[in-house]
């Protein structure tokens, strides 16, 4: 059975429909592209698939072992955490959270997790730091390792390289590769950056009017694809 | 001025008021932060003038320990204020006026109306102001406001993890499983209990004072939660307790006196926090 399920959704804002007729399935271990204009309703999907708000009608279901909860989730920046005051360890254990349930403070176990997701990230030198001094490649970083904390399965990423130097997104996409390879981690990533996407991607969920999903190799040979990639002057071999 | 003091101190009730108002004071602070970043702070200006209606027609119905109820209307004002802002069909900030300003104009006319005492404008002034000596309070009120105090610390405490996470990024929260709106709405209740304890020692103009004076300060000067917790809890005691001395040697109003302490300490943070960072830089 597949980790995550989406069929029929349709999505909007107060019965406000923005995007209909989505269907696909994520196996474990795939690494699913989502890409679209400004506005599509990329990061609606997610938040949909979060459970953060409601499908208007259709249904999303996880499997294989993946409960709702366990999924990552590395969200499009927030202006509100701008001048909160908070260390970089807060933030990563904050990702233990869920684990918690009702006991009041994070045992060894989770702050050894914290910590072993902080070195996996290679921001452990800044634990002590403020997270609003960081740069926002390592702000990313910093995320990217409190979502760890809250999964071991899937991450969800919302434009994770958005505002990264060329190298720093070198860096950041060979993270996630990293996390996809040799960790298993099913990855499901929102990207402008249609190059990377054919790139890292097993498969392709395409949003717009006419909705879009498969292999990466069925994408590139559909008409959607081959416009995307041509408008984006990408040299498909 | 210390023998006065020391003369004072023999007084059992000067040191009641002492402690009630420390710990009223750091039970303020504690959620300082949250609100200042969740954007609650409307919500806490709306509560103060929330619970000085209820005030009101607690005094009209002459009743004597009337903080009970005050907490009572206060908390399940916060409760529908909040759903209200997650409906968000009237704006949330527009219900919190309405609703506030509502409240303020009632309780003024009801007071107007069917006032028990002769002394209105006194009454009114130490409703908004506090009390001018915080060594007017019952016996009753001083163990009511003690026993509340120490439960909100208590549930601090145990919370703080959690409200630290649906402070800095409630959809991370509650996407991962954590019961957002259910803390959302523990914090709404604490701080409309924090209110009405504060109500009594700075009035309910002066609240919002005591609730983000000491988190401003302190995230001047530390960058972390905690530490920037811990630092407005001690900077609250503190300018309480001296707020309270000065207030009873030199018989000014607590609540300003309280406010005006903690305004020349902002200032103090806001100039050495401006330096270092200049120095870091
Ligand atoms: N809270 C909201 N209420 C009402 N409409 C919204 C809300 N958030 C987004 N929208 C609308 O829904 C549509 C999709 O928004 P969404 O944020 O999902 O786009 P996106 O594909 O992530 O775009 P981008 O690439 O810019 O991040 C947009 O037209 C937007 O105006
Ligand atoms: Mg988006």
């Amino acid at each position: 059975m597949a980790q995550l399920i989406c069929e029929g959704l349709s999505l909007g804002y107060d019965g406000r429909e923005i995007l209909h007729g989505i269907n696909f399935e994520v196996n474990a271990g795939d690494y699913l592209c989502i890409v679209g204009e400004n506005g599509s309703g990329k990061s609606t999907l997610m938040k949909t698939i979060l459970g953060l708000q409601s499908p208007l009608s259709g249904t999303v279901r996880t499997g294989d072992g993946l409960k709702q909860n366990e999924i990552g989730y590395l969200p499009q920046q927030t202006i509100v955490q701008r001048d909160f005051p908070a260390s970089v360890r807060e933030i990563v254990l904050s990702g233990c959270q869920a684990r918690c349930g009702l006991r009041p403070f994070y045992n060894k176990e989770e702050k050894a997790l914290a910590e072993a997701n902080m070195e996996k990230m290679d921001v452990l030198p800044l634990a002590n730091r403020c997270y609003r001094e960081l740069s926002g490649g390592q702000q990313q970083r910093v995320l990217l390792a409190r979502a760890l904390c809250a999964t071991r399965k899937m991450l969800l990423l919302d434009e994770p390289v958005s505002g990264l130097d060329p190298r720093v997104t070198a860096e950041m996409y060979a993270l996630i590769e990293k996390l996809n390879r040799e960790d298993g981690i099913t990855i499901l990533m929102i990207s402008h950056d249609i190059a990377a996407a054919l790139r890292y991607a097993t498969h392709i969920l395409h949003v717009a009017n006419n909705v879009f999903f498969g292999t990466k190799e069925e994408y590139l040979q559909s008409d959607a694809g081959k416009t995307f990639a041509k408008e984006a002057d990408v040299n498909v071999e | 001025m210390l023998s006065k003091l020391a003369e004072y101190w023999e007084y059992p009730f000067v040191k009641y008021a002492l402690i009630v108002g420390v710990l009223v004071a750091l039970c303020s602070s504690l959620l300082g932060v949250t609100l200042v970043l969740k954007r609650f702070s409307f919500i806490g200006d709306g509560l103060s003038h929330v619970a000085f209606g209820a005030m009101a027609i607690a005094s009209i119905f002459n009743i004597t320990n009337d903080m009970p109820i005050v907490i009572v209307i206060t908390v399940l004002s916060a409760v529908l204020l909040l759903r209200g802002g997650q409906n968000a069909k009237i704006k949330g900030d527009a219900a919190v006026a309405m609703i506030s300003v509502g409240a303020l104009a009632v309780g003024y006319l009801l007071l107007n109306l069917f006032a028990p005492s002769g002394n209105l404008a006194g009454d009114v002034c130490s409703t908004l102001f506090g009390s001018t000596s915080i060594l007017t309070l019952s016996k009753f009120d001083v163990a009511f406001s003690a026993g509340l105090s120490l439960l909100v610390i208590v549930i601090f405490i145990l919370f703080y993890q959690k409200i630290f996470c649906v402070t800095f990024d409630e959809n991370f929260a509650r996407a991962t499983g954590t019961k957002a709106s259910l803390y959302n709405l523990l914090i709404a209740i604490v701080i409309a209990v924090i209110i009405v304890l504060a109500m009594n020692l700075v009035g309910s103009l002066l609240i919002s004072a005591l609730v983000i004076f000491p988190a401003l300060s302190a995230m001047r000067l530390f960058k972390s939660f905690r530490s920037v917790t811990v630092f407005a809890a001690v900077y609250s005691v503190l300018t309480a307790a001296l707020g309270i001395l000065v207030s009873i040697l030199a018989g000014t109003p607590v609540g300003s006196t309280i406010v005006g302490i903690e305004i020349v300490t902002f200032a103090c943070c806001f100039i050495i926090g401006s330096v270092g960072m200049k120095k870091a830089a």
